[in-house]
């Protein structure tokens, strides 16, 4: 019920209040001397030149796909495997034919991102 | 008041106020994050409705997941600022809310209403057992075979979307 | 357990509740943390030949204290074209998805911060707290080492989540359960009960399964690595191209809180090994307790082995920080896509058949 999950509320709870008192900590004891120099935006030494939102490479995308394809692939697979035994008492063995079959359309992508050259970084 | 009820209240103000920042908001950054924030709300609505599986589904696959999407799309197109994307065209905010006007009144009749009486159910003990991930597997894999096997094709059509739109950075 | 303890103790569930769930924090994180940087200086020292800090302190010890009071006196700069709101929450949002993680490790067979059925996928979902932390910090920096930084340090987190996940599920389909305390449970007596040496199997299974549970360690051991950006897979923060990635821009307390949360989230992965591989809470050779017949030993024992087990193998990844050298981007992703992914695969399709017999 919900109980079970009050730690995990507590525990963020201290994780904020923790970090709250760490920075607080360091607002006393430093100092608080800003120029512009010094908050300026850190470019090795030199003058910033625009800003650093530029847009970013299309390769960040595919991974991003990737990701969520393969994830929720994976995440299909943790109530199959955590329940295995029972299910093929259940079902025998239809219910490897049906994660096989799931995996092998999937893999039928990952080939074809293989053939593709979407997974090289270049 | 139970502990359910004032979980359900704080979650629902939270869910709300996130949902309509993102909209309100001008920046997309900002309407990223507070996306992750509703979600993270969702997922407590569903751990109060004892679906314990899907909740941590909704923080890996949506917040991990659709969240860093979301981000590389807006870093891809630069969308620094939304004025540059807006329309100057009014009918298309006219329709919407119409639209809107009447989802409510739907909202309205439904719950106060339609399903005033259904509104007051307690949480059986079987449901406890429904959400968990043994549960949902048996069902899964047996009830829902048909749905689970297209969603490998709906994954598979995603993947090759995905490179088809890229594509001519590969070739 | 201990929460309810602490709740009889001071007669209120909350305070009780509230108690036990900083005990990690202070108990372990914070002296492990300053004792972890220690270490690594004294490791990365050890392996260059050289003698590391040895100033403050019998050998340097309170180094790290030293460090922690230099580090509070200094000026917390927010630079002026950063977006101020997100360039202070993200130190925030990192802390408290560390945090979070540790409040579901099994510290023993008595503490744990909350035994919940879905343990150690828990712990994968709240890791993206450090992805939505890190991109938080690298896009309000607005600096062109920290954005770069936070997408190829999000790039590689998720990436390299799929042959963990991977990794996990194929041990869980022999395990058959995701609860930490469960599977450290079931991993009782001796050594050779542990999950990498075939688990509480008996017969001809047990030996077939101690060479696809070693991949399936290894395989989620180097993920885990990019997972936390340790070398070899530092591409996020490597020094002599990014400056020190998505954390460029930050000063003073908020900078030791990513460093914090990063030897944090080692400890974290470690300890998912070693809940599920190394045999978690158990000691690998019986309890002193038992043969001495002293019940309150044990759990003090648990809590020993679980942290020695998990510190140890911060210990190796210390060790492989000073002894490999970095990965390219593109190494990086073939690593990932092209070896990790398929064989964890192939690893989980060995698993299954072993499974059946």
């Amino acid at each position: 019920m919900i109980e079970q999950y009050i730690p995990l509320i507590l525990a963020i709870l201290i994780a904020l209040l923790f970090s709250l008192f760490l920075l607080k900590a360091s607002s006393w004891f430093g100092p608080q001397r800003p120029n512009p120099e010094k908050l300026s935006t850190y470019e090795s030494g030199m003058e910033p030149v625009r800003t650093a939102r530029e847009r970013f490479s299309v390769k960040f995308y595919i991974v991003a796909i990737m990701f969520i394809i393969f994830d929720i692939e994976v995440v299909f697979l943790y109530p199959w495997a955590v329940n295995l035994k029972n299910l093929i008492d259940l079902m025998g063995f239809f219910i490897i034919a049906e994660m096989f079959i799931f995996i092998i359309i999937l893999l039928a992508g990952y080939l074809y991102l293989l053939k593709k050259g979407a997974l090289k970084w270049d | 008041m139970t502990l359910e009820q004032i979980t359900f209240i704080i979650l629902a103000l939270i869910g709300l106020t996130s949902a309509l920042m993102l909209i309100i908001q001008k920046n997309p950054v900002y309407s990223v994050l507070l996306l992750i924030l509703h979600f993270f709300a969702l997922a407590g609505f569903y751990l109060l409705l004892n679906a314990q599986f899907i909740a941590v589904l909704q923080i890996l696959v949506y917040a991990g997941a659709i969240m860093v999407l979301f981000v590389f799309v807006i870093m891809l197109l630069n969308l620094s600022n939304e004025e540059a994307l807006k329309d100057p065209f009014n009918l298309r905010k006219i329709i919407a809310s119409i639209f809107g006007v009447v989802l409510i009144l739907q909202f309205g009749v439904f719950f106060f209403i339609k399903a005033k009486d259904d509104l007051n159910v307690t949480i059986s003990p079987n449901s406890i057992e429904a959400g968990s991930i043994k549960k949902i597997s048996e069902v899964l894999f047996s009830t829902y075979l048909i749905p689970f096997e297209v969603t490998s094709f709906i994954l598979l059509v995603g993947i090759i979307a995905a490179i088809v739109l890229a594509k001519r950075k590969f070739e | 357990m201990i929460p309810d303890y602490l709740a009889e103790f001071f007669g209120n569930k909350f305070i009780g509740y509230l108690i036990a769930a900083a005990l990690p924090l202070f108990l372990w994180i914070l002296p492990y943390a300053l004792y972890a940087v220690y270490a690594e200086r004294k490791v990365s020292a050890f392996m260059q030949d050289r003698i590391g800090p040895n100033r403050v302190g019998p050998k340097g010890l309170f180094q790290t204290i030293a460090d922690i009071l230099k580090l509070i006196q200094k000026e917390d700069i927010v630079p002026a074209s950063a977006d101020k709101p997100l360039f202070v929450m993200a130190p925030y949002v990192i802390f408290a998805g560390t945090f979070a993680a540790f409040a579901a490790l099994p510290f023993s067979s008595i503490y744990i911060g909350s035994n919940i059925n879905l343990g150690v996928f828990y712990i994968m979902a709240v890791s993206s707290f450090s992805v939505v932390g890190i991109l938080m910090a690298g896009w309000a920096g607005n600096n062109k080492y920290s954005l770069y930084g936070a997408m190829r340090s999000v790039a590689q987190i998720v990436s390299y989540e799929v042959p963990a996940l991977l990794a996990i599920v194929s041990a869980v389909m022999v395990i058959g359960s995701l609860n930490l305390n469960e599977i450290s449970e079931m991993q009782t007596a001796y050594f050779w009960n542990w999950w990498i040496f075939g688990g509480p199997v008996v017969g001809i299974k047990k030996f077939l399964l101690i060479i696809p549970m070693t991949i399936a360690f290894i395989i989620f051991f180097i993920a885990s690595l990019a997972e936390v950006n340790r070398t070899p897979f530092d591409i996020p923060e490597a020094e002599s191209e990014l400056v020190a990635g998505f954390h460029t821009e930050y000063t003073g307390m908020k900078f030791a809180m990513f460093f914090l949360a990063e030897y944090g989230n080692m400890f974290v992965v470690s300890a998912i090994s070693v809940s599920i591989f190394f045999g978690g809470w158990q000691s690998p050779f019986g309890y002193l307790g038992n043969s001495l017949g002293i019940s309150w030993l044990i759990p003090v024992e648990q809590v020993f082995w679980f942290l020695f087990k998990g510190s140890l193998l911060v210990l190796v990844q210390m060790w492989l920080r000073w002894t490999l050298p970095r990965l390219r981007v593109d190494q990086l992703m073939t690593v990932c896509w092209k070896y990790l992914t398929p064989y964890a695969f192939i690893n989980l399709v060995l698993i299954g058949i072993i499974t059946l017999f």
